[in-house]
Order: structure tokens, then sequence, then C-alpha cells
């Protein structure tokens, strides 16, 4: 007997050891994918930026890279050069500037004849493959081609992870639809979630509570695919409708998604809190002449506030984090939002829905990893907070 | 009579709890009601304020006088009924909220906005639970920020705000140190100049402490009720007899 358990005791340690390490791995990986970016150049790998030497501009950041290529920025002293029209070499236009003949079997005049187009054009900006500027030399000098700043991340406006010549990694696109989608959800929950909560453990009598309960808790079962198809199918059209937009995939019909997921959550640590609120405290506010009312907004729920704040916290870090649902009905349209009937894009969508496309230990990849890595800070703060408060709620009521 | 009973029966479901109760109290005195565990004396005690009012399949027959009306009349308001019987708990139950507004809670549930007022209800009632000395600097601090024995007086002081004429007291210092419970005690003593206390105690030598008349319950009958002086020395019933010396309890 004092062996098997011994045994079992042991296996009980073993696997515990063994998820804390699971779950360090998998912390540990995802940050060693994500971190990747910053070490990874701003211009795509095997590609330059060729502009000619006498050219004052040394290095351009990928915002300035993208919209020079957009023609959004077409004269040179917008970026600090002299005052003169950008003139745009892509690589494929040089097969219209020279014949196949002149360029070459193997394209071996191709650099010479690069090299001559840059020297004739002082505004140029070439972008070519690497292998076809073996050696860099006047007239001819490439633009610095730095690694992705933390700051192109942190501060950047723009997703647009598959522009060439330099993608666009700016986050705050996604933390803004992210935030405003969850936010929105808990805005719309809570008053729901509250009233139920309130209804269940103070005024409902055992009966009713017993058939609410069980079905508030199947809610927290659906799969939230069937929530996005739900979403998608019954909410999508009438927002549409309500609204008076051209799209129904909005912020809002997020939110509405979102706000019925995260109620079983809201509902259930709050109910729990309210009905920890002691019985002689509520016969003590009966005592002195208040009536249920009072009794419940001036004492149950200043007791069980910190459990209120707790299930709030927990009911964001729900949605923060969902995916699938909010993937399916927010139109995914990755632009800071200015309003809550525009389409909007969450990181976890972002990852899903970008994963599959992005060629793996690339730059588009370490930044869907980095996207993931924000996402575990953003849920790793939400649950230490409410850890805290529902501390002091076990420390109220000791 | 400030309260009386008058063949009290009360069922739990099919459980007979009380059994023909009758009693009568005088004013300003301390009644104790001693009584082994689920003896039906708390019961008992609950039914004058009309706590038990929410209990499921609870039956109440007979007649609770306070002040000579029977406050289970449907002419009586409950929260009127509980203005006038005010009650302290056994745990010190504070709300959360500052000390300033636990004791102000009862005027303001029942519609008194005088700040001036409540203000000087406030003091007098930390005064009279002998707690204003011990608080007067922190009054808006968290009364969980007491200890127990402050708690439970800031519960007297609670209930005394609202200026009731009769104080229940459930056991209000079975949770108490020794020290704590001498000033509850005190407390007591010096209240019943202007309040009838009714008051549930296992403590033996504590209701021979502080009352002036005891009343003995045993299996949800009344079994002896006397002035606290003869119960003590010279009980009528052997049964009291047994309890009181420890034979039994």
């Amino acid at each position: 007997m004092k062996i098997l358990e011994r045994l079992l005791e042991g296996m009980f340690k073993m696997s515990s050891a063994i998820t804390s390490i699971v779950i360090l791995l998998i912390i540990i990986f995802l940050f060693k994918e994500g971190f990747g970016l910053f070490r990874s150049p701003v211009v795509e790998k095997g590609y330059g930026l060729y502009i000619n030497s006498k050219n004052p501009v040394t290095d351009l950041n990928p915002t300035q890279i993208k919209q020079i290529f957009d023609g959004e920025i077409e004269n040179w002293n917008e970026i600090g050069g002299k005052d003169e029209s950008i003139y745009l070499l892509r690589f494929d236009e040089i097969f219209s500037i020279y014949s196949d003949e002149e360029l070459g079997e193997n394209y071996q005049f191709l650099p010479q004849k690069l090299n001559n187009i840059i020297s004739e054009n002082s505004n140029i900006i070439a972008f070519f493959p690497k292998k076809f500027m073996p050696e860099i030399s006047s007239p001819t000098k490439e633009i610095a081609n730095k690694n992705i700043g933390i700051p192109d991340f942190i501060y950047g406006k723009e997703w647009l992870p598959t522009t060439t010549p330099s993608p666009l990694f700016g986050i705050i696109p996604l933390v803004l639809g992210t935030l405003l989608v969850s936010f929105l959800a808990i805005l719309i929950a809570l008053p729901f979630g509250l009233g139920v909560a309130i209804y269940l453990s103070e005024i409902a009598n055992n009966k009713v509570r017993g058939m609410i309960r069980p079905a508030i808790e199947l809610l927290a079962g659906i799969p939230s695919v069937v929530y996005g198809f739900f979403g998608l199918v019954i909410i999508v059209p009438i927002v549409q409708k309500m609204g008076n937009i051209s799209a129904g995939e909005t912020a809002f019909t997020g939110s509405l998604i979102l706000a019925i997921m995260a109620l079983p959550t809201i509902i259930s640590i709050s109910e729990d809190a309210l009905r920890n609120t002691p019985l002689a405290l509520r016969e003590s506010s009966y005592a002195l002449g208040a009536t249920q009312w009072q009794t419940i907004y001036k004492v149950v729920i200043p007791f069980a506030s910190s459990g209120i704040s707790a299930a709030i916290i927990l009911g964001i870090g729900r949605a923060i984090g969902e995916t699938m649902a909010v993937l399916m009905v927010t139109g995914n349209g990755a632009v800071i939002p200015h309003s809550i009937f525009e389409s909007v894009r969450t990181i976890p969508a972002t990852i899903a829905a970008e994963l599959g496309e992005a060629p793996m230990g690339g730059t588009h990849y370490q930044a869907l990893f980095l996207l993931g890595c924000v996402l575990f800070l953003f849920t790793l703060v939400l649950s230490i907070i409410s850890e805290i408060i529902s501390n002091k709620q076990t420390s109220k009521s000791a | 009579m400030m309260i009386e009973a008058k063949n009290i029966n009360f069922y739990y479901g099919n459980f007979h709890a009380l059994k023909g109760i009758n009693i009568a109290i005088p004013a300003n005195t301390v009644t104790a009601l001693i009584g082994p565990s689920g003896c039906g004396k708390s019961t008992f005690l609950r039914l004058f304020n009309r706590m038990n009012d929410t209990i499921e399949n609870a039956k109440l027959t007979g007649e609770c006088l306070v002040n000579g009306q029977n406050i289970y009349d449907k002419t009586v308001q409950v929260d009127a009924l509980r203005k006038n019987v005010g009650m302290v708990f056994q745990k010190p139950n504070p709300f959360p909220k500052s000390i300033y507004e636990n004791v102000a809670y009862g005027l303001k549930v029942n519609g008194v906005s005088d700040k001036k007022y409540i203000a000087e209800r406030v003091e007098q009632s930390l005064v009279a639970a002998a707690l204003w000395d011990e608080v007067k600097d922190k009054l808006h601090q968290s009364a969980f920020a007491l200890s127990g024995g402050q708690q439970q007086r800031l519960c007297i002081a609670r209930a005394l705000a609202i200026s009731p004429s009769v104080l229940l007291m459930d056991e209000p210092a079975s949770a108490l140190d020794p020290i704590s419970t001498s000033k509850i005690e005190e407390l007591i003593h010096g209240l019943k100049e202007k309040y009838t206390i009714v008051i549930v105690t296992h403590n033996m030598q504590q209701a021979a402490r502080v009352s002036d008349k005891t009343g003995f319950f045993m299996y949800g009958e009344l079994i002896e009720y006397s002035d606290t002086k003869k119960m003590f020395l010279n009980p009528e019933n052997i049964q009291t007899q047994n309890y009181i010396t420890g034979r039994f309890g």
C-alpha cells in the first residue's frame, strides 16, 4: 500500500512538473519566434533599394518606402533629399526598357544596365534582387537596410503585412480594434449580466434558479464558431438594416456576439460574489428597516463589488482572446476604427486569418507570433488584476 | 408590558420549534433567554422583529405584542416595526462602508436626509455604544479596520441610531474575547435605562451578570421564567436546576 501511495504521489508530481514545463516552453517558443521580427530587415529578404550616390538620402523607414511605392511621396524633398521628383523603377520594368538580347542570356548584362540607368537618373529609386547588384559602387548606392524596429511595430498605424518591398507591421489598428470590440462587448454585457446575476442570487426562488443557471452554463458550452455563424446569418443583416450601412460586419456586430459569449462568465462569477454576501449582513440591513432593494444596492452590491470587478475583467479577457466568432462578423478591415459601425480586425482574428498564408519563418510569420505575445501579455495583465481583486475579496470576508 | 407573547407556536415545516410560549417582559429591563442549542430561543427572539418572515414553510400561531400591538397584524408595516425593534447579531457584521456610514445607514434607508441630524445621531449613538472616543478621529475609515469587539459595539451603535425602544441581542458576545465581552456587558447594563433589552446567550454567567429576568428554554418550551436572582439561586424546575448547574446541556 505504501509503495502504491508513493507511486501515485510521484505520478502527480511528475504530471504537474510536465504541465508547468510545457506551458513555459510554449511561452518561450512564442516570444522567441515573435522577437525574430526585430532581427529581420525592413526590405524583403534578398532584395535591395538602390539610388544614385549623389542623392543625399541614406535611409528610409518602412512607412516612407511604402508611401514612395504607393505614389504618395513623389518628390525627394519630402524625405530629406533634393527638390526633384522621384523616379521609381521596379524590377519588372527593366524588361520594357531593355530587350532580352540587350540583357543577355541569364541576364548577365543586367547589373551593368542597372548601373547605367542609375547613373543617368539622379532621382531614381530602384527595387531589385540583390543578386543583380553584385557590387555596389559609384554611381550606385544602396539604401541602408536596417532591421524592423520596435517602434515600427508598436507605433505603426498600418498593418500591411504583404506589401512589397517593405511590409508594414503597425500594431495600433489591431490593438484598437481588439480593445474597441472587447470593451464595447463588456459595456453591452455588463448591465444584462449584472441584472441576471442579481435576479438569480437575490430574487429568484430555488426552482427558477435551478432552471436558469444550467441554461446559462449551457451558453458557455456552445462552440464559438456557432456563435459566429449565428452572428453572420442573423445579427449582421439586422445591423446592416438598422444602421443603414453598406456592410453589417462591424465592430458593433462583433461586440454583440462577444457580449453574448461573455455573459456566462459575468453572470456566474458575479452571482457567486453576490451569494457570498453573508446572510447576517443582509439580516442586519433588514433589521434596520431597509427594504430588499435598499439592501441589494446598499449592502449586497458593495460587498460583492470586488467579485463583480473580477467578473468584468475575466469577461474582458474572454472577449479579447475570442477568435472565431469575431473573425466571422467584424469584417476584418485592419484600419484604425473611427466609429463602431466600421469594420475592425482584432489581434486573434488577424493571427487566425493570416497564419495560413504566411511563409514559415518569414517576417509576416514572425509578426503574427509577436501579435500572439501581445495578446498573451494582455490576458496576463487582466488575470493578474482579477487575481489581486479576488484576493482582496477573500481577505474582506475573512 | 413592553413585550408580550401569547400562546406562541412556531413551525419550520413539520418541526414544531416553539410550543405554546407565554411571556411578558416589562419595559427598561434586561431579559436573558438561556437554554441548550436548538431549544428555540433564537427563533423566539427573531419573532419580535419579524426576521423569520422570509423563511419558507414557516408557520406561526399566537400573538406577539410589542407595546400592546400585535406585530403580525396586517396593518403593521415591517420596516416601521424594525425601526422600533432593533437587533444585534451574533457575529460582528459591519457593512462594507465607513464607520460613519454604518451608523447612518438605518437613518438613510428610513428616509432621513437632514445631514445635521444624521451627524448628531451618529455621534449620540457611538457615545451610547461606548465607541465614540475610540473612533471619533477615524469616522470615515472602513469599519473593517476595527477590532472584533469594536465592530460589535459599532453594530450596537448602528441599531441605536434609529432610536428603537426594544433591542434584541442574539448572543452578542459569543464571538468576542473576554475583555470585549465585559465591555459589551457594561454597555448592556447602561443601555437598559432607555431601552428594553432581550438577550439570547449561551453563557450562564453572562445571563446572571447582565439580566434582571431570565427565561429558560428547552425543546421549544419555556420551562421557567422569573427574576434572574431567583432563577440562579433557587430554580423552581428540576430541569432548570440541572441546566444551570451544568448537569445538562
